[in-house]
């Protein structure tokens, strides 16, 4: 097998044992509420560090660059305005004039 | 194509394993002649972030373990979080859904990029590398009604920014997700029973 199928074939591999787990081994079960009250705040915590390590890092260093700059005028459209598609295609509108500069 | 992947194995690639950052993970590796074991690592460590999402929504699915573990392979950030109805159960018609869109872009975006890329150029020239973040951030903002779970927000920020520059990829948000571990506390454990009986559902 070539590299890049073994690759492939190793990822897909991993990737859906990963995505199984839960609901497998969870599925259809009666919430406690220790794990209702985590899984409440699970998505505040991971989509600001989604946030956080798109907008103000590359690769394994931190850095202001143009797409700081652009989901930082994404925000505050969104916040302002809800608009999600504004947001959106503002940040990437920004994001493009800063690198441009 | 870059690092030896041809454009049908990109677009495979894209159609079975839909990960962006774990493809991009791994195909550096190879490009710049890394072994396959690297590569794989290094794409597990980007996608762990996907296990305590696949733990949260395990209780929504139902259907037998089969079917359950079809219904997690849906499981990405952006539908992920959507499906999210914020009392820890999640809409898995709405995950399902989503991801099938998502599905169909992704797929279909790696197809134009493996076969016309190098006529259209880098795509961060567009500004697109900042789509997603920028859509985050607008789920997020949803997300902060609640004092806690601005705290928490700002936690798991603040944990993935500290271990960028000392862990691999992947490491920073798998780590940043412990934030929610504060939901353990007893405050936080008040407020989910006192809620669940306000809505008169006693579980």
């Amino acid at each position: 097998m070539s590299t890049p199928a073994i690759v492939i074939a190793g990822c897909c591999a991993i990737t859906a044992a990963i995505k199984a787990v839960g609901p497998v081994a969870l599925g259809g079960r009666e919430l406690p509420t220790w794990f209702t009250s985590v899984v409440i705040l699970l998505s505040p915590a991971l989509l600001a560090a989604l946030v956080a390590t798109q907008a103000f890092a590359q690769g394994d260093h931190l850095a202001l660059d143009a797409d700081t700059a652009g989901v930082a005028a994404g925000g505050l459209v969104i916040w302002r305005t809800g608009s999600i598609i504004a947001c959106v295609v503002l940040a990437a509108a920004v994001t493009a004039a800063v690198r441009a500069l | 194509m870059e690092a030896g992947f041809s454009p049908l194995a990109a677009i495979v690639f894209s159609a079975i394993v839909f990960a962006g950052s774990a493809q991009f993970a791994s195909i550096s590796i190879v490009g710049a002649g890394g072994g396959a074991g690297a590569a794989v690592a290094a794409a597990t460590l980007m996608n762990s972030r996907f296990l305590p999402m696949s733990a949260a929504v395990g209780p929504s699915f139902s259907g037998g373990p089969l079917k359950r573990a079809a219904k997690g392979q849906t499981v990405v950030d952006a539908s992920w979080a959507m499906s999210s109805r914020g009392d820890g159960t999640f809409d898995e018609h709405l995950l399902i859904g989503a991801s099938a869109i998502a599905y169909a872009m992704c797929v279909s975006g790696t197809a134009v990029g493996a076969i016309w890329g190098d006529k259209l150029g880098d795509p961060s020239s567009f500004g697109l590398d900042a789509i997603f973040p920028a859509f985050f951030f607008g789920l997020l903002l949803n997300e902060l009604r609640s004092r806690r779970a601005r705290g928490v927000a700002a936690l798991g920020a603040a944990i993935a920014l500290v271990l960028v520059p000392i862990t691999p990829p992947g490491v920073p948000v798998l780590v940043a997700s412990l934030a929610s571990l504060v939901g353990l506390s007893r405050r936080a454990r008040a407020e989910v029973l006192e809620r669940q009986e306000a809505e008169g559902e006693p579980r």
